[in-house]
């Protein structure tokens, strides 16, 4: 664990037994021609490209001001989809998330407009957060020294790897103190010194009385920036607590994953570097 | 297990099998009411729920920036990869006129019979016209398009929209400048009325933004909408008046088909050419509805139908030579004989017809676009 903040018992998210339903079109079944098409719609049938996936199984926890929430699960465990809900872009099925103000989500596939300059992305970015002219002015060099992007940002995004992009998009959504920040893998695209930056960021954001939520499938990075995790397996919550490192060690075992070597007084990776926030 | 598990949805945290760690966890305190309470307690609200309309509006209000700095930004990139670049802003609406006027005007004699200077006429019609069906096209996309940004980052969803029409305006605006060069060298006069152009814009804009707002919601909701809109707009082109002369079907079809001649008027589109040329163009001054004393004769000739009951076989005889033979020369009763009919209701209530319009538009849409604005990100 990084970071030990004193945690205050106000709750900034409360998940309240949440259910989360897609929709999926063309999801094979007919053999998508205009005839069977004509047939369903004349059979008053369902069309059977729709397909529901049952994402999120009813989940319900708190969290508090000052907690960095890491989730943790193998790929389609729901954990996008959690987030997704949380940030109010996915409506709920069944049962509710209540926040304290509006989360912000930075995901890695969030590319802002790609045609336009990285230069344009951060002005237009950081207008649609509401900020003025002047606070953009004043925090514009900040945004691109923080995303290191250099002289790129002068470039259209598409011309980014998505190790830029996705350092540009956390520097815009990094700009603003975020009461509740939601991060997506966004950070695992990013170097070594990205990272230590945007480990300080988040750092700093929680200690402003915000709440993170991380996902991410690099458990390292959980364990450093995290207080609390969450274990979603097909929907539901397997474990959850503030003992990062023990939830994820079962989750390492029960996936099936490297067996972390740890020293038994510190309980910190062995072969791993020092966390830079410790 | 050690973990914290759900015994039924509804239900609180399982507290038998918790280890230590957990249950001095943030996680496993939760008081002992429902969660919902708890929230309700410390004053959260549901994330998927829609602001209340004043706050919405007034953060709509903040990202007025956003708003023209997107659709600038837009604008730029649109024409970046073609060679011409910008140059295409103004190509895009002289080619389009060029090919009505082709069509319309050299080709097929019949549609351009009973108007004043028809090339200005359909110029008009063309540029006025195609900003309400760009605006329809692009913003009933406008949600698709702008996927990443709406999941990446909170801002009213209205904001796209608008900007799409903000984009759409700036093409107008140049397509406005062309006109008035095209107006001006066609010898029509500088009035004052062409400040009339000013208020008609306003007006245009609002119903644009209002049925932009529609589209974006219903094209975000319905895939099926973006395969039926060109229908729709060709539709909307051909009862508009965008070719030919409404004046003359609603003479026409006045007397068995009332009702229709009026709808075929009420037509906002129409309402909305129909004042931008009675602006700029003195010619459709003069030969609107009502800008000579009533005359059935004259009107009946110009408009080619049969003989009205209670004319004279002579004065129908002197008007339908008139009209076949061009005459009177600079006012020919072939191209102005509309002026000599009763005029209607919408002809004389154009002004309050388009602010009707445009108020209704804009509010419908903005309410209409509103009521989802949650599920915008769902995709």
């Amino acid at each position: 664990m990084a970071v030990a903040d004193p945690q205050s018992t106000e709750p900034t998210v409360v998940v309240d037994d949440l259910h989360v339903v897609y929709r999926v079109y063309g999801a094979g079944g007919d053999r998508g021609t205009a005839a069977t098409a004509l047939f369903r719609i004349v059979g008053r049938k369902r069309r059977p490209s729709i397909r529901e996936v049952h994402a999120i199984r009813g989940l319900s926890f708190v969290a508090y001001r000052g907690d960095a929430v890491g989730i943790i699960g193998r790929n389609g465990a729901g954990k996008s989809t959690l987030l997704r809900a949380i940030a109010g872009l996915l409506p709920p099925e069944r049962g509710a998330v209540y926040t304290m103000c509006e989360a912000s989500l930075l995901g890695v596939n969030a590319a802002l407009l790609e045609d336009l300059t990285g230069e344009r992305n951060v002005v237009l970015g950081c207008l649609a957060m509401g900020m003025t002219k002047r606070e953009i002015k004043d925090k514009f060099q900040h945004i691109v020294d923080f995303s290191g992007v250099g002289e790129f940002i002068h470039l259209p995004m598409k011309t980014y790897s998505s190790g830029m992009g996705s350092r540009l998009r956390f520097a815009i959504a990094a700009a603003k103190s975020h009461e509740i920040l939601l991060i997506d893998e966004a950070l695992a695209t990013g170097d070594a010194e990205f990272r230590v930056k945007s480990h300080a960021r988040i750092d700093e954001l929680r200690r402003q009385a915000g709440t993170v939520f991380l996902v991410a499938h690099d458990l390292e990075e959980v364990e450093d920036t995290c207080n609390r995790v969450i274990w979603l397996e097909q929907g539901t919550i397997v474990e959850q607590g503030e003992d990062v490192i023990g939830i994820i060690d079962r989750y390492i075992d029960a996936s099936g994953g490297e067996k972390v070597t740890r020293d038994p007084v510190t309980r910190k990776r062995i072969s791993a570097p020092e966390p830079a926030t410790a | 297990m050690r973990s914290t598990r759900l015994k039924s949805p509804g239900q609180l945290l399982e507290t038998g099998a918790v280890p230590a760690a957990a249950q001095h966890g943030a996680a496993a305190d939760v008081p002992g009411d429902s969660l919902a309470a708890l929230a309700a307690q410390h004053g959260l609200k549901p994330s998927a729920e829609r602001p209340r309309l004043g706050l919405y509006l007034r953060e709509l209000a903040r990202r007025w920036n956003f708003i023209m700095g997107f659709a600038t930004a837009r604008n730029i990139a649109m024409y970046t990869e073609a060679k011409l670049g910008q140059l295409w802003q103004i190509l895009a609406p002289l080619l389009n006129a060029g090919v009505y006027f082709l069509i319309f005007g050299l080709l097929i004699k019949g549609v351009s019979r009973g108007v004043p200077d028809y090339l200005v006429f359909l110029v008009t019609g063309v540029f006025v016209f195609s900003f309400t069906q760009r605006t329809f096209i692009s913003t009933s996309k406008v949600i698709t398009d702008s996927l990443p940004l709406i999941r990446a980052l909170q801002f009213p969803r209205a904001s796209l929209p608008l900007a799409y029409v903000m984009i759409e305006l700036q093409q107008m605006l140049l397509s406005l400048v062309v006109l008035f060069g095209l107006v001006l060298a066609r010898g029509e006069p500088l009035t004052w009325n062409w400040l009339l152009v000013i208020p008609a814009t306003l007006l245009l804009i609002m119903f644009n933004a209002g049925i932009g707002l529609f589209a974006a919601r219903t094209g975000a909701r319905v895939n099926d909408f973006a395969q039926l809109l060109p229908f729709l707009m060709r539709t909307w082109l051909y009862v508009s008046g965008v070719i030919y002369s409404v004046q003359q079907v609603v003479v026409q079809h006045a007397q068995n088909y009332g009702w229709a001649t009026t709808l075929l008027q009420l037509n906002p589109a129409a309402i909305y050419i129909t004042l931008f040329r009675n602006s700029l163009l003195a010619s459709q001054r003069a030969s609107a509805f009502g800008a000579q004393p009533y005359n059935a004769a004259n009107c009946y000739a110009w408009a080619g139908t049969g003989k009205p009951a209670g004319v004279s076989t002579k004065a129908w005889d002197t008007a339908t030579k008139a009209v076949s033979n061009g005459t009177p020369h600079g006012h020919s009763l072939s191209q102005y004989g509309s002026a000599y009919c009763h005029p209607t209701f919408v002809s004389t209530h154009l002004w309050q017809l388009g602010a009707g319009w445009a108020v209704v538009a804009l509010l419908l849409g903005f309410w209409f676009f509103w009521r989802k604005e949650v599920n915008y990100g769902r995709g």
